[in-house]
């Protein structure tokens, strides 16, 4: 469950201060299946960058799973990311010289994982977005449609009850787009809370509530019917 | 994350990049080559020199004349005389008068060491006779035509004959030989085997070297070395009223000179590998810094998926310690053949010195830990956000 209550982000850039996030109050219950539209440098990656613990807020409060993160140090935040956050970023990022199979289990090895365990929960979480036979490939031998699948088992390995996802389809083709698409709506089914931040209309369209962002601040909120 | 996961992933990262880890690697396996050869290069030619100085003896103290009719000043006589009179320290001393020079026997010739002195001279080198006798005090007051000879001139000159009481023709003037001496190394030339001994007085002649520039003393005991050497470069001073006419050394003496000389020789090689670590360890951090900026996305990446600080921190530092620990293994490896490759040759004596490879091995250990600090930590202090931003 994720809370926010006047969460700003600031940069003081020369004179200017650039408000990315304004005073975001916000609350997305836990299993539900959020978009977050809105134009460019509206400040969506600011958002999920705050959501998924990367960030820390200028001021303002966020509470996940009722606990306070806004002060909490660099370790525990490394934590936090290790167990409750998966994300799924528009670039894949894929460490280039680990395989498929390595880059699936990277967060495990953070949370002191043994080897062995490891190899099945990452081949497990590659089965679930179909690319087992894909494994030992480098992401350079992979479509851009795969490496974002690959990205995906990763976010879920550690099973984490949160994935973020920032503009996931936003280096694909439509077709590639669709099968992500399944793929979160597949992962929301099986109990996931999923945001997704998209500029696509029609890919907001598929979750459950649609939030619009401007400038930093949300300007509308829906839930789609 | 565990040290052994940190371990292998810097196996990882470090083969998927061999040509460049290697080139990190030459400034800390040349410097550790280079000093474990140099040290083995210094000990070997100290050993060297230190085997045949211990030969001589550490009781045994050489006086040399210079200068000019020296012994109208100092004569065999009052020599003896000093020596009788400080019998406490001194327990013996021979002349030497030497000279090379051809030796006939029959049709057989060669050229040898002729030494005049007297029968103290088999006791201060412990070389007697094994056939026959020594010279005698009176052969030399007689100036006898005698000769003991070595090992080696007897298997030149006379094969299978016995020589005692054969004559052998030393320059111009006939000798008969009356004993010989007992072998010591092998009857191989140039050594104590390959000389001729005659009475001092007859040597004085046929070399026409009317001084006696040479003296062999023996203390009666190591510790009384020092005294005796004061007492002889006393009475030298008061013959020829200035220290400068002579010089009175000791085995012991030398191998302390030569002791402090190598000492200072490794004082400039330590210098020297310092030096040349500190360039490694600055080439390590070099490339450790173009590795952290080029891997900077990665890190966001690690930092994003849960890696704390000190993961990353970890991870560049065992990096670094396994360069620099592989670096030094391959310059234990190449400095070892090298020093093999010398004592093989012949240079100087094979001397492993397990403290200076362990010194040196440590030593850029340490270089991994200093120089890969600073790239380390500043990888670990990236900025998530802005690290997944990189291009
Ligand atoms: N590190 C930063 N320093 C200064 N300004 C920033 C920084 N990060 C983001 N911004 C600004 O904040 C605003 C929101 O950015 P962002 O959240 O990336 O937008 P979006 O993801 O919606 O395109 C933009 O105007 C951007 O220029
Ligand atoms: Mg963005």
């Amino acid at each position: 469950m994720i809370k926010t209550e006047a969460l700003s982000k600031h940069y003081h850039i020369g004179d200017t201060i650039v408000k990315a996030l304004d005073n975001v109050t916000l609350h997305i219950p836990a299993h539900s299946f959020v978009s977050i539209v809105g134009p460019s440098g509206s400040g969506k990656s600011t958002l999920m960058n705050l959501l998924g613990c990367l960030d820390t807020p200028t001021s303002g409060r966020y509470l996940l799973d009722g606990m306070e993160v806004s002060n909490m140090s660099d370790n525990q935040l490394a934590e936090i990311r290790n167990r409750k956050i998966g994300f799924v970023f528009q670039g894949f990022n894929l460490v280039p010289k680990l395989t498929a199979l390595e880059n699936v289990e990277l967060p495990l090895i953070y949370s002191g994982v043994s080897k062995k365990e490891r190899r099945s929960l990452a081949a497990e979480a590659l089965e679930k977005v179909g690319l087992t036979d894909r494994s030992s490939h480098l992401p350079s031998e992979l479509s851009g449609g795969q490496q974002q699948r690959v990205a995906i088992a990763r976010a879920l390995v550690t099973r984490p009850p949160i994935i973020l996802a920032d503009e996931p389809t936003g280096n694909l083709d439509s077709h590639s787009g669709r099968d992500i698409l399944k793929l979160f709506q597949k992962l929301h089914e099986m109990g996931n809370t999923i945001v997704l931040i998209t500029h696509d209309e029609y890919i907001a369209g598929q979750a459950q509530r649609i939030i619009r962002i401007l400038d930093g601040q949300i300007v509308d909120d829906v839930e789609v019917g | 994350m565990g040290i052994w996961q940190a371990f292998r992933m810097a196996v990882k990262s470090i083969f998927s990049n061999k040509v460049r880890s290697f080139l990190t690697m030459l400034g800390v396996i040349i410097g550790v080559a280079a000093v474990i050869t140099a040290v083995a290069f210094a000990q070997g030619s100290t050993k060297q020199i230190t085997d045949r100085i211990s030969q001589l003896g550490t009781e045994l103290i050489q006086v040399n004349i210079f200068g000019r009719n020296t012994n109208r000043d100092l004569t065999w006589e009052t020599l003896s005389e000093f020596a009788s009179d400080n019998a406490d320290v001194i327990a013996a001393v021979a002349p030497q008068v030497t000279g090379n020079m051809t030796v006939k026997a029959g049709r057989n010739s060669l050229s040898t060491t002729i030494r005049g002195t007297t029968y103290d001279y088999s006791v201060i080198n412990s070389q007697g006779v094994s056939e026959g006798r020594y010279i005698l005090d009176i052969d030399s007051d007689l100036r006898q035509k005698v000769a003991v000879i070595g090992s080696r001139i007897k298997d030149k000159l006379f094969e299978n004959e016995n020589p005692i009481g054969k004559t052998i023709k030393v320059g111009e003037q006939i000798f008969t030989v009356v004993g010989i001496l007992e072998e010591l190394e092998d009857g191989a030339e140039n050594t104590k085997d390959d000389q001729i001994i005659i009475p001092v007085s007859t040597a004085q002649r046929i070399t026409r070297n009317s001084a006696i520039r040479n003296y062999s003393f023996l203390a009666t005991s190591p510790e009384n070395v020092k005294e005796a050497m004061e007492r002889i470069s006393e009475f030298l001073t008061d013959v020829y009223g200035n220290e400068n006419m002579f010089r009175v050394t000791n085995s012991a003496q030398m191998l302390d000179t030569l002791n402090s000389v190598t000492e200072t020789m490794m004082t400039v090689l330590g210098g020297i590998a310092a030096i040349s670590l500190l360039v490694g360890g600055i080439g390590i951090m070099n490339i450790m810094l173009v590795s952290v900026t080029e891997r900077t996305r990665e890190i966001g990446i690690r930092k994003a998926v849960g890696a704390k600080r000190r993961n990353i921190l970890t991870q560049f530092l065992i990096e670094a310690l396994l360069i620099t620990g592989l670096g030094g293994a391959f310059g234990l490896i190449i400095g070892c053949t090298a020093i093999w490759g010398i004592g093989k040759a012949g240079l100087v004596p094979a001397v492993y010195s397990p403290l200076w490879m362990a010194l040196s091995f440590g030593i850029s250990l340490l270089v991994g830990v200093i120089f890969g600090m600073f790239p380390a930590n500043k990888a670990s202090k990236l900025d998530p956000i802005m690290a997944l931003r990189h291009e």
